[in-house]
């Protein structure tokens, strides 16, 4: 076990272009800022973006600086949290550290983001702990735990926060901006935080990166070769309140749920490999959150939250369709390819069993026994058969004696390809009928539903295997013929 | 003068002066009646939610009617009752036939479906409001904790020229009597499918039917309790009451019953906390829930901390 665990882990490549990142935003973040209104002013679409792209505005740095930041952070934690099955205690801990920022709140009887920070990092481990709690000593399930403490936590902040609203210092404060957030009102101290977080997450995740997938992947494993579980556990979760406390003001408590789980769940659908998902899933954080601040900045009365949850809403919607692997349109295109394929390898199989059952003595087919072999109706036997002969595994021919060709294809014979399909499938079926007999010790009457599915999918290679296991065997369990390499080269002679 | 954070608490201020006069009483009573019918409905439904492990797609489906509310308003340029709760139906809906289609469909984990759908239903609706939702009194900050303060404001329905009530509080009545009415009607199929599935198939009942059934309840109930507690609270009208009476009994009934005595609590034991501290109401019936879980877990006589005691003592200990 232990010599397992301590192979090293290649230095992964993709910390490399992060080096580069951090120090651009730490250059951006370097430049003086002026208090300017983002989006204040009437200009066209097209100096709009030019303001927003040449970062000539001290705003405008500000906000991007702010949601690549949050991207970044939230776009980590959240593939750490996608992949452990935990995204709704991502949303849990978003809600449940609203009192702590209302205590955080009266405490410094301003919007300091740092007593903002610490009271609501409390009131998350609160939370946290609550659940683990609840889970231990009752039957309550995870689910309706979560919404406990979810809501109960949540109403706690509400009550809290309608209080300060009603005192004096609290009104003209800005604090229900939490609720929905506004990357507006970012203050330079907030963008402090928000780098520390994100330093703090990118060193856990590089330095502790095989530590974090093995009690991630599997706990139990982790603990017998000597991992502290429970700590990185609850480093886990600092680091995610601290992403998600970050995050609270620019898109609210709602939809920092949102970019904890849709960059990283659209990563999941990209990628299997742990680093590469954080990556991408960083990746795609970062591109929402500039390209949904960028439209906001176009519109004037559009927020920023909802377009950055909506654009990588977007990102995932058009993976979750088009990615060539996992895509669902790729997907049910080549099931369908596959399902024409089986279609058409089964008529050939009947043309075969139909020239076999005429001791090879004719090479000509006539569409009507295919249809009864294959029990199927006319119609579908002559759309089977066209399907082959635009795919040229089968030649038309008129019945001897009818000098008219008819609309209908009548008789068919098979072409040399058609003939070595054909022969493979019929040899798959009955070299696989033979295999389950003889070493799987099937009865041989149970056997045929199984080859039928095989034929299909059995590659030369498992062929040659199942070949040689069984040494070359010319019959089948049913007596039948099974044709050899030789028979398919050869072609068929009548 | 700074007033302190938590007030000093005034009996007669919290208990009396609400109901002195006779136009006040109406006006709280209004308030506490609606609380207590918003607790009742979502009690009742949520108890066989929570059974179902669905306690979360409560939570997603009061969040996926944002954009139907905002879209019902944008085409009817006006409040209107029905089309606001057309569209908030459909869009719950909606919203969970999307969380269980990607649940099928892709290779995601259920908990990821279910956290990117509403989330992303929640900020197409956001988005709506703020396009266009100036002149539209929705306020976006009343759709998170409710306005239940100010339902007595609503406008009076009246049939047959009889003013008989607030608007939400009647939808609710309605809704409530509806609830009543549904689980009565279908309480062993919803009971066996909920604890049994392979029973109820084997009956013959028929499943689909019965949960696209619970779910339209479950969003029925939703809209037209979102207006008085808000999105978020909802969810703990759906689970609270249920999860607190498990505490104390085992059998379906029973625990059923109960959300009556718990809503009463919650409803008049948020009124006055809302009255002392000067909150919002909604949130203190949410945290009178909370209190009441929290004692339900310590002296719950099935399973409660003080009952468990001595056995999780043995099990720390070998541990």
């Amino acid at each position: 076990m232990n010599a397992i665990y301590s192979n090293p882990i290649p230095v992964r490549g993709w910390s490399i272009p992060l080096v580069p990142f951090a120090l651009g935003c730490i250059a951006l973040f370097a430049l003086p800022a002026h208090g300017e209104q983002i989006g204040g002013t009437n200009d066209g679409l097209l100096e709009r973006s030019l303001r927003f792209l040449s970062l000539s505005d001290g705003s405008v740095r500000m906000v991007v600086m702010g949601t690549l930041l949050m991207g970044f952070g939230c776009g980590i934690m959240g593939g750490h949290i996608v992949t452990r099955r935990l995204s709704l205690f991502g949303d849990t801990l978003s809600h449940a550290v609203l009192p702590g920022v209302a205590v955080g709140f009266l405490w410094s009887q301003s919007k300091d983001s740092w007593a903002i920070l610490i009271g609501a990092t409390l009131a998350g481990f609160l939370g946290v702990a609550l659940i683990s709690m609840i889970r231990k000593t009752t039957r309550i399930r995870q689910d309706s735990a979560l919404g406990l403490v979810l809501s109960g936590f949540y109403a706690f902040g509400i009550c809290m926060l309608t209080r300060i609203q009603k005192m004096e210092f609290g009104n003209q404060s800005g604090i229900d901006k939490y609720l929905f957030g506004q990357v507006v009102g970012l203050s330079e101290s907030d963008l402090w935080t928000m780098l520390l977080s994100c330093a703090l997450i990118l060193l856990l995740t590089v330095f502790l990166y095989k530590e974090m997938l093995v009690t991630g992947f599997d706990s139990d494993f982790a603990r017998s070769i000597g991992l502290p579980v429970e700590f990185l556990q609850y480093l886990l979760w600092l680091l995610l309140a601290f992403s998600v406390i970050t995050s609270l003001q620019v898109v609210g408590v709602v939809l920092v749920s949102a970019l904890l789980v849709i960059p990283a769940a659209t990563a999941s659908l990209m990628t299997e490999k742990m680093d590469r998902l954080l990556f991408c899933s960083a990746l795609l954080g970062c591109a929402a959150g500039v390209i949904g601040s960028f439209i906001s900045f176009l519109g004037s009365h559009l927020p920023t939250g909802p377009l950055i949850v909506l654009v990588s809403a977007a990102f995932f919607l058009v993976t979750l369709l088009f990615h060539p692997r996992t895509g669902l349109l790729p997907q049910w295109l080549s099931s369908r390819d596959r399902d024409r394929r089986i279609l058409r390898e089964n008529t050939l199989k009947a043309a075969y069993q139909e020239l076999e059952a005429m001791d090879f003595k004719q090479e000509i087919v006539p569409v009507s026994q295919l249809a009864s072999r294959r029990r199927i109706s006319m119609p579908q036997a002559y759309r089977e058969v066209e399907s082959l002969v635009t795919k040229k595994f089968v030649t038309i021919h008129s019945p001897p004696g009818d000098a008219s060709p008819s609309l209908q294809p009548v008789m068919l014979s098979l072409t040399p390809k058609g003939w070595e399909t054909a022969c493979r499938i019929v040899r798959n079926h009955r070299l696989w009928e033979l295999y389950l007999t003889n070493e799987a010790r099937y009865a041989p009457d149970h056997v045929h539903e199984d080859a039928e599915k095989i034929e299909h999918v059995l590659g030369e290679e498992t062929v040659r295997r199942i070949e040689r296991i069984l040494s070359n065997p010319r019959r089948d369990p049913h007596g039948k013929l099974i044709p050899s390499q030789q028979d398919i080269e050869r072609g068929f002679v009548a | 003068m700074k007033e302190p954070f938590i007030r000093d608490f005034d009996p007669i201020d919290t208990f009396v002066t609400p109901w002195a006069t006779a136009a006040d009483a109406a006006w709280n009573g209004q308030i506490v009646l609606m609380g207590f019918l918003v607790c009742l409905s979502c009690g009742l439904v949520g108890a066989f939610i929570v059974v179902r492990r669905l306690a979360l797609m409560g939570d997603a489906i009061s969040h996926g009617i944002l954009p139907g509310l905002a879209l019902a308003f944008i085409v009817m340029q006006s409040r209107a009752l029905l089309p606001m709760f057309f569209g908030a139906c459909i869009a719950g809906l909606l919203c969970s036939a999307c969380i269980e289609w990607l649940q099928r469909k892709s290779i995601l984990k259920p908990d990821a479906a279910l956290g990117l759908t509403f989330t992303s239903f929640f900020a197409l609706g956001v988005l709506l409001i703020s396009l266009h939702g100036s002149n539209a009194h929705i306020d976006p900050d009343c759709l998170l904790y409710g306005e239940i303060g100010l339902i007595p404001l609503a406008e009076n329905l009246s049939i047959a020229g009889f003013e008989i009530g607030s608007r939400p509080l009647i939808s609710m009545l309605a809704i409530t009597i509806l609830v009543i009415l549904a689980l009565t009607i279908f309480y062993r199929q919803l009971l066996v499918s909920s604890f049994d599935l392979t029973l109820a198939k084997t009956l013959g009942l028929r499943i689909n039917l019965i949960h696209f059934g619970l779910m339209l309840l479950l969003a029925l109930t939703i809209v037209s309790a979102f207006e008085a507690v808000g999105v978020i609270l909802v969810v703990s009208m759906l689970i609270f009451p249920s999860v607190t009476a498990a505490f104390f009994f085992t059998r379906m009934p029973a625990i059923l019953l109960c959300s009556i005595p718990l809503s009463v609590i919650y409803s008049f034991g948020g009124f006055f906390l809302a009255r002392w501290l000067d909150c919002s109401i909604a949130g203190a019936m949410v945290l009178v829930a909370f209190l009441c879980f929290v004692c339900a877990w310590v002296i719950g006589s099935q399973g409660g901390l003080l009952q468990r005691a001595p056995y999780l003592r043995r099990a720390v200990a070998e541990s």
